[in-house]
């Protein structure tokens, strides 16, 4: 039972990472982006979530009204200013420099709100803590049931968004051909800039829920970069279905490892990554390009 | 007021100059064919008319505005539609979506993907197929359509039957004839210059980055533009100064 319980935990757990893989998913898997400032920003929004209940008795969920199309704001300048520049350096590029971007975010965190943790938890209300009972043994924390249904309205939003609609259309051209879109009439620069836009108002929906789960400090953006990242791959990055998988994958794994040894949580959730990338080395694509390389390396 | 002029534009792959200030004109509805060898420039012209390679000198004017500076997205729309060499589809998107894309450009009219669907007969069973799943024909139908769902009023096409079976480029060349009744303006690049010549009532022929010949299509023989399309009055002239 103890072991079933924590397997359901788990998959819940597991929403909580598709959440925060989103945008990271997202911006990778239309943009070939990889944002390392993606967990600092996830920290940023939960940042001014606080100062907004702290300081104005604003409630996080009415907060994140206002903080994801902030966010969006963000993310538009962040396409315009850094992003759209860094990529005409190559692969590399947008990699330093959003790392550079993350170290600037955590360290002016620090330097205003000092290495206190602080939670989102104590303003709203018992959702935090509560939970339903299924049996004597297994419970669901509502908030963990409401991370797993966010995440699934989320992902399945952005997908419906990208399938259905002239912009998304444009979105998933841009990223396979931008020179032919605009050929065809698409403004390849401003739909960058709404991806990115759309990316960040899904991290300040991840940031909201950091918050109200556990504890943040100015420097827990790089923890949820790597299970954000760590989600991504093992769901096949760039697809949004595949990253509530890998998300789940990643929470499953880490539940059982706690429950084998309470340093489990993070080996097994490591290992089950390291699985899963080396099973794709070995018997994917990538695997069969770089056997290819190598026995024609070897007949050379 | 001419459709489409282009006033002496040059462009440059790196060091090589591919188009040596080329200067021609478009009427409204009018259909030009653009011939010469291989590497005589004519894809870099089209592809400098449509926006998609910078202009080094010279200036592109569309329906009397001067849009040599304009971005791709903003001469399509203006009612420019280049079908570009190689379809250029987006294989990740199914046929449907690829014509919808078309609507970027924010222009309406008679071409909607019904339109497209009675213009083309054999993309109706593929239409929700991935565009990366088509056959040569059906993907040359594709690129067509998508840039008629643009509505453009000048419509560039580059070697549409590159690849292409003869059947398939009779039909192709069919639809094309169709299309002229509508009134859209064709710049159509080709290799097989019978064929273009058959279709165009004007055409230019280019010679290492330069118009070699130009004139209504009536008034030049085959063997004229044979020579131009190979140089050979230039080395004969060559050959008679030494």
């Amino acid at each position: 039972m103890i072991f079933l319980n924590q397997i359901l935990q788990g998959v819940l757990l597991g929403g909580y990472y598709a959440l925060i893989a989103c945008g990271l998913s997202f911006m990778f898997g239309v943009m070939g982006v990889i944002n390392l400032a993606h967990g600092s920003l996830a920290v940023l929004a939960a940042y001014a979530l606080y100062v907004l209940a702290d300081r104005f008795g604003v409630q996080p969920f009415l907060g994140l009204a206002m903080i994801a199309p902030a966010m969006a704001l963000v993310g538009w300048a962040l396409q315009r200013l850094v992003l759209e520049r860094s990529v005409r350096g190559g692969l590399l590029a947008p990699v330093l420099a959003t790392f550079g971007l993350s170290i600037i975010i955590d360290n002016l965190l620090f330097q205003r709100f000092g290495a206190d943790t602080r939670s989102l938890g104590p303003y709203v209300g018992d959702l935090s803590y509560d939970s339903w009972s299924l049996t004597d043994e297994i419970a669901i924390g509502k908030l963990a049931a409401l991370t797993m249904a966010v995440a699934i309205v989320l992902l399945g939003g952005i997908q419906i968004f990208l399938n259905r609609t002239l912009t998304g259309r444009a979105i998933r051209a841009t990223a396979e051909d931008p020179d032919t879109a605009g050929l065809v009439g698409v403004n390849a620069r401003r739909i960058n800039a709404i991806a990115a836009a759309i990316a960040l108002a899904t991290v300040a929906v991840a940031g909201a829920f950091l918050g109200m789960r556990a504890t943040f400090d100015p420097y827990a953006g790089a923890t949820q970069l790597i299970f954000a990242f760590e989600a991504s791959v093992i769901g096949g990055a760039g697809s949004l279905w595949g990253t509530l998988v890998g998300g789940i994958v990643l929470g499953v794994a880490q539940s059982l490892g706690a429950l084998v040894n309470p340093q489990g949580f993070f080996i097994a959730g490591h290992f089950a990554f390291l699985v899963v990338l080396f099973a794709r080395l070995f018997f994917g694509d990538l695997g069969q390009r770089i056997r290819t390389a190598l026995a024609g390396g070897r007949r050379r | 007021m001419r459709l489409l002029s282009v006033e002496k534009l040059e462009a440059r792959h790196g060091q090589l100059q591919a188009v040596r200030g080329v200067s021609l004109g478009i009427e409204r509805g009018e259909t030009v064919a653009l011939v010469g060898a291989n590497g005589a420039g004519k894809t870099t012209l089209l592809r400098t008319i449509a926006g998609a390679h910078r202009i080094a000198a010279g200036r592109v004017v569309f329906k009397g505005e001067d849009i040599s500076s304009r971005s791709p997205h903003a001469r399509a729309a203006l009612g420019m539609a280049l079908v570009p060499e190689g379809r250029r589809l987006f294989a990740r998107l199914t046929v449907e979506e690829n014509l919808l894309l078309a609507r970027s450009a924010g222009r309406t009219g008679a071409w909607t993907i019904d339109a497209v669907m009675e213009a083309f007969p054999n993309l109706k069973a593929r239409r929700r197929a991935l565009a990366g799943t088509l056959s040569g024909g059906e993907q040359q139908a594709t690129a067509i359509g998508r840039a008629l769902m643009m509505n453009p009023e000048l419509l560039l096409l580059d070697e549409v039957s590159l690849g292409l079976s003869p059947l398939i480029v009779d039909r192709l060349y069919a639809q094309l004839e169709a299309l002229k009744s509508s009134g859209v303006a064709m710049l159509m690049v080709e290799q097989d210059l019978k064929r273009a010549m058959a279709a165009a009532s004007r055409t230019i022929c280019m010679l290492e980055g330069a118009v070699a010949i130009e004139g209504p299509t009536a008034a030049l023989t085959r063997e004229e533009v044979t020579e131009a399309y190979f140089g050979l009055n230039k080395a004969r002239a060559e050959a008679l100064s030494r």
